[in-house]
Parts: C-alpha cells; sequence; structure tokens
C-alpha cells in the first residue's frame, strides 16, 4: 500500500487559484468516497479543503497512484486546470504523512498555530473514506495537532487585533463571563472585536453611536441596547470593557467623562480598548488608577510579540511533529513483516491442530480443553519474542532480510509454491 | 544526619528561585523545574521538620531561629497550593528567595539543630497558629507583588504581557484578600489561644504587637469592603503591611 498527496496552499498558490479547487465538507467526502470506490489505484481517500489549502489523501495500489491524485486534483478546477500546475505540490508515503502532521500541528499555516486546523483535519477525515493506512495516517496526524497545541504554547496567543483586545480583557479579568461591553462606534472594527469578546462569554450591552439607526442594527445583532453618543456617559458606570471605533476627528472619551463611571466602580478596573485612528480616547486615561486604555499601536505591538513567540514555539512543535512522524515510519516498516509473522503464527497453528485432531481419540474428554489450552500456550510463548525481534528489526534495513530467513527457516509458503 | 537536610532545601529552593527568574526573562520553558525545585525543597524541608519534632522534648520551634525554620515551611506549603499552576508560578519569584533565605538564617541561629527542646502544647498551639497567620500575609505580600507587576505591565502597555501569561489582576486581587482573610482567622486564632491557655498577665510589647498587626490586617480588608480601596492600593498596602511586620516582630518577639 503506498500513500500520495496532491495539492495546493496558501504558499504558492494566491486566492485566485485556490478558490477554483476549494469545496465544502459535505462536497470533499463526497468526492473521497467517490475516489476510494471508483475502479482504479485508490482503495483510500480523504479530501481536506480550507481557504488555505485544497489537498488529496490517496491511499492504494502503486500502479499510478500519484498520477490518479494528480487528475483529481485538476478536475475540481475545470477548465483552465493548467494553471494550476506550477502551484500544485505532490508527495507521497512518509513525506505526504509528515506534511499533513505538519498541517494539523499548524506549522504550515498562514498564522503558525492557528486554531482552526486541527478541527478541519478531523473533519475531513471523519467525511472521507480512510482505510487502514489513511485511517492510522490521520489518526496520527491529529494526534500530534494536539501534541503541539497542549505541550507548546503555540496556539496560546492571539494573532490579530481583536483577538489580542480579548485577550487583554482576560488579563485584567478573571474570566469575561457576563462582562459587560460598551461598544462606541458601530464600524466593522467595532464588530469583529465584539463577536471576539462576546465568544469568550462577554455581553454586549450597549452600542453607542452617531447615528441611532446604525446603533440599533448592530445592537440587535448583539441584543445589546443602543444609544447616540451623546448619552455614552450615562452607560460608562456598567462598562467593564469599552471598546471605541468612531469616525470622529477628535476625542470622545475624556477624564471627565469617565470620571463618574469609574467612581461608581469602587475601585474595579476597566479597560478601553482604542481602534479608532485618530484616536478616541484621551491618553491621560490611562494615568487614572485601574483604567486601562490600548490603542491601535499598542495592540499591534501586543499581537507582533505574540507571533515572535508563535514562531519560536514552532520549533518546539516540529520536534513533535517529528517524533510521530518517525513512529508513522516505524509502524509503516513492521507492516513489511507482517505478512511473515502472519504466515509463521498459521504454520505453527497448523502443526498443532494437527497434532491435537490426532491425538483427539486417545484423549479422554476432560483432558483435551486442558491440552487445547496448554498447546496455545506453548506456541504463543515460543513465537512471542521471535515476534517481538522482527518487529524491531523491521524499523532497521535488516527487517525484510529478517522476514525472508524466517520464511526459509520454516518453509513459509513452501507447499504454495509447490 | 538530619540536619544536613538544610542544604537540600535551600539548594532546591534557590534553583526555583533561579529558574523563576530565567521565566520572568521570557524563558517559560524552565518553569517546570522550577516547580519541582520547590517541591524536592519542600519534601527535604519536611524531612528535616520531622526528624526535629520526633528528636525534641516538646516545641523544637520556639526560638526565633526555630521559628524561621517552620514559617518558611508553612509559606512554601501554602504556595505550592497555587504554584503548580503555570500562570501563579511567578509567586513563586517572590517567595522562594524568601525562603531559602529564612532557612539559612534559622540554620545560622541553631534553629535546624535536633533536640532542641521547647515548651507544651499549649504554646505549639499559640507559635504554630501565629506563624501559620503569618504566613497567610506573607503569601498574601507575594500574590500583591505579582499584581503590581502585571498591572504595571499592563498600565505600560507591554507587548510581552500576553507572551508571558500571568493571572488576570482580578485573579490576583482576590486572592490576596483571601490570603489576608486566612491569616487573621489564624492569627485571631493564635491570640486567643495565647490569652486563654498562656495565662498571660498584662498586654506586653510582644502581645501588643501581634494585636496591632491584626488590626492592620483587618482594616485593609474593612476599606477594600466599605471604601472599594482594591487593585493597586490594597496590594501596595499589603507590601506595606509585611515590611511593618518583618521590621517590628521581631525586634518585640525575639530582641530578648
Amino acid at each position: 500500500m503506498r500513500l500520495a498527496l496532491a495539492g495546493v496552499s496558501h504558499h504558492r498558490a494566491p486566492l485566485e487559484l485556490r478558490e477554483r479547487v476549494a469545496v465544502d465538507l459535505e462536497t470533499a467526502g463526497g468526492l473521497a468516497r467517490e475516489l476510494a470506490a471508483a475502479a482504479g489505484p485508490a482503495h483510500e481517500a480523504v479530501v481536506l479543503s480550507t481557504c488555505n489549502r485544497t489537498e488529496l489523501y490517496l491511499a492504494g495500489e502503486d500502479g499510478g497512484l500519484a498520477e490518479h491524485a494528480d487528475r483529481a486534483l485538476f478536475s475540481l478546477a475545470g477548465s483552465g486546470a493548467e494553471a494550476l500546475a506550477p502551484a500544485a505540490y505532490r508527495l507521497a508515503d512518509e513525506s505526504a504523512a509528515l506534511h499533513l502532521f505538519r498541517v494539523a500541528a499548524g506549522l504550515d499555516s498562514m498564522v503558525p498555530g492557528e486554531g482552526e486546523i486541527l478541527g478541519q483535519v478531523r473533519d475531513a477525515f471523519e467525511a472521507g473514506s480512510p482505510g487502514p493506512l489513511l485511517g492510522r495516517t490521520f489518526r496520527m496526524a491529529l494526534r500530534a495537532g494536539r501534541r503541539a497545541r497542549v505541550e507548546t504554547a503555540i496556539g496560546e496567543s492571539p494573532s490579530s487585533v481583536p483577538a489580542a483586545a480579548a485577550a487583554l480583557s482576560e488579563q485584567v479579568f478573571e474570566g469575561l463571563a457576563g462582562r459587560s461591553v460598551v461598544l462606541v462606534g458601530a464600524g466593522r472594527t467595532s464588530e469583529l472585536t465584539a463577536r471576539n469578546l462576546r465568544s469568550r462569554g462577554a455581553r454586549i450591552a450597549v452600542v453607542a453611536n452617531r447615528t441611532l439607526e446604525r446603533a440599533e442594527q448592530l445592537a440587535a445583532s448583539f441584543g445589546a441596547r443602543a444609544i447616540t453618543i451623546d448619552e455614552l456617559a450615562g452607560a460608562l458606570g456598567e462598562a467593564d470593557v469599552v471598546v471605541s471605533s468612531t469616525s470622529a476627528p477628535g476625542i470622545v472619551l475624556t477624564p471627565e467623562a469617565l470620571s463618574p463611571a469609574l467612581r461608581a466602580r469602587r475601585g474595579r478596573p476597566v479597560l478601553i480598548v482604542d481602534l479608532a485612528v485618530p484616536r478616541d480616547v484621551d491618553p491621560a486615561l490611562a494615568s487614572i488608577d485601574g483604567c486601562f486604555v490600548y490603542d491601535v499601536d499598542a495592540l499591534e505591538g501586543v499581537v507582533a510579540a505574540t507571533l515572535e513567540g508563535r514562531r519560536s514555539e514552532a520549533v518546539q512543535a516540529e520536534r513533535i511533529v517529528n517524533e510521530e512522524a518517525e513512529r508513522f515510519r516505524a509502524w509503516r516498516a513492521s507492516l513489511a513483516v507482517v505478512p511473515a509473522i502472519a504466515s509463521l503464527r498459521a504454520k505453527a497453528e497448523e502443526i498443532r491442530s494437527a497434532e491435537l485432531a490426532r491425538m483427539e481419540n486417545r484423549l479422554p474428554e476432560a483432558e483435551r480443553d486442558v491440552v487445547d489450552t496448554v498447546t496455545a500456550q506453548i506456541v504463543n510463548k515460543l513465537l512471542h519474542l521471535p515476534t517481538v525481534r522482527m518487529k524491531e528489526a523491521a524499523v532497521t534495513a535488516d527487517g525484510l532480510l529478517y522476514a525472508d530467513v524466517v520464511r526459509h527457516l520454516f518453509g513459509l509458503g513452501e507447499e504454495e509454491e509447490a | 544526619m538530619a540536619e544536613l537536610l538544610v542544604w537540600p532545601t535551600v539548594i532546591a529552593y534557590g534553583e526555583a528561585a533561579l529558574v523563576y527568574a530565567g521565566e520572568l526573562r521570557g524563558h517559560a520553558r524552565y518553569g517546570r523545574l522550577g516547580i519541582w525545585g520547590v517541591r524536592v525543597g519542600w519534601l527535604a524541608q519536611t524531612g528535616l521538620l520531622t526528624a526535629q519534632a520526633l528528636s525534641a522534648e516538646g516545641f523544637p520551634w520556639g526560638t526565633w531561629a526555630g521559628a524561621l525554620n517552620l514559617l518558611s515551611w508553612l509559606v512554601v506549603s501554602g504556595y505550592l497550593v497555587w504554584g503548580c499552576r503555570p500562570r501563579y508560578r511567578l509567586v513563586g519569584l517572590v517567595l522562594m528567595p524568601l525562603a531559602a533565605g529564612l532557612v539559612v538564617l534559622a540554620w545560622a541561629g541553631g534553629g535546624t539543630a535536633l533536640d532542641a527542646n521547647g515548651d507544651g502544647v499549649a504554646l505549639a498551639t499559640h507559635a504554630g497558629l501565629m506563624l501559620a497567620g503569618l504566613a497567610s500575609f506573607t503569601l498574601a505580600a507575594a500574590v500583591a507583588a505579582l499584581y503590581v507587576f502585571e498591572e504595571r505591565r499592563l498600565k505600560r502597555r507591554d507587548t510581552r504581557v500576553l507572551r508571558l501569561r500571568l493571572p488576570s489582576l482580578e485573579a490576583l486581587d482576590r486572592l490576596a484578600a483571601r490570603a489576608v482573610l486566612a491569616g487573621l482567622v489564624l492569627l485571631s486564632a493564635g491570640i486567643v489561644v495565647g490569652l486563654v491557655w498562656l495565662h498571660v498577665n498584662g498586654l506586653d510589647a510582644a502581645m501588643t504587637v501581634a494585636v496591632l498587626i491584626w488590626a492592620l490586617y483587618a482594616l485593609a480588608l474593612v476599606v477594600r469592603w466599605e471604601a472599594g480601596v482594591r487593585g493597586r492600593r490594597f496590594a501596595r498596602l499589603l507590601l506595606a503591611g509585611l515590611v511593618l511586620v518583618v521590621a517590628v516582630l521581631p525586634l518585640t518577639h525575639f530582641a530578648a
């Protein structure tokens, strides 16, 4: 059994090319089943398609498997598929597995360690048509991905400004569940940050905007209260986090406006995220006790530092992926001696059964079971060590030699040849 | 022989302190080595204290040096409750050098020796409770120090604030308050035991200071609840409180 991979990814294919071969999960599952069921070299197939890559993993007989994977990928692009050729890559066996392990660990992603890819690999695996080889390969890839995230900090840090704002909120507050967020400005940036905060349990309480209509639209999507900017001062008292992103030319939040709200909070902190350029928040607010102000520059600095951290964690994650790839290689190599082991055990069982049958009439009924059990145990104990040693040798260059020696010593397969 | 356990204790606590200092400088991967240093040191010190308890007639930590030995063990025990969580590990950056220093001081003053004789059960209970209370205040101060550090990073908008993840400010603030509350309960019990069982006549300097310390920390909690003195101000109050305790308590209790 061989493994073949054909695919395109963000490394060499621009978005225009990637979108031509991108498919949703249902289509990917259908395509995988179709590829595995059709006559041809492929017996197993999984199609992984995300916004950054489309990859076809096939397992089957050696004859033309790679070309088959290629053809399947190009057929996805339809007419003009030749444009795909320079961007497409093909990998086989251990290289294909290593690539999948890196993908699952987030090491091949645009942002190293991004969180979604592991789930996407799992979904593709579950929707596809894997057999013994692809099944094992994907399970090991998922394990590599999980280990990379658990044993390193590659996925811990935020990779965007809205995510950084949400993560900073969690440095101030003990969890965001039930925390009140006030949005000042109803633009796209505010919305993205609010969604990020809400995904961590925060409650979007108020949306304040210059025009009430736009505030109401956004507030409706969060179940929040809409107000105009003029009413903002009254709403700030309930805010744990304030996200400001208006297009106002001057300062919107001043120390004077916020002071009564801060007094009402009786020492509880407040985080103010200023995403506007020019800034909405007076920098003097940062000097007030319990008031933390982050503007776009500060947030981008945090993101840059965390991405740098991800890259250093990626070195650790690569080590984990290589360990898993080594385990995969050992497993694949052990498959080479499996037929010899199976033949040896079958031969031993055949001899044991024949001898038992010969003795059947000479043994009392009560003793037959005992003899059957004892002889089975003897055979198992005798064959245990050779089996283990052959599997150990399989991962070295001597693996096939051992298998041949066993075949020769025990005359395995000679009856069939005769 | 058991006295030799002092050195593994000091070395392990010192190792933990160094590793934590490294973690602060961005080598987060070694943080686990730090917590193992604490565990090993704590086990060694527990062995030492057990040997002292078995060999002594009565309470072996009645002297200033013995008290420091027991206090450092109580502080590290309290730290181990939270310190095993990665985000709280750095509380040890304050505590482990302190613990190592206390053990060395205790050794220098003969507080780690075997066969030390002491008084009876009443004094043991009184001193044990008082020391446990002081250990709680020390823990509270260490947590407060971490609060001040984290608050400063957030205020300064340190770009590494999410790379070296510490507990949230709110969590640190609450933990410090809980440690103070626990310390107050223990200290109250220690004072009551001292008054009832030790048949103290009159208010001497040691008792006055103990009551003042109790009042100081009780006041810190009252202003926290009633006047909203939280966060940085509360943390600074706890740090100042510990400095005061460290400066005054030895003079009144062990000067003689």
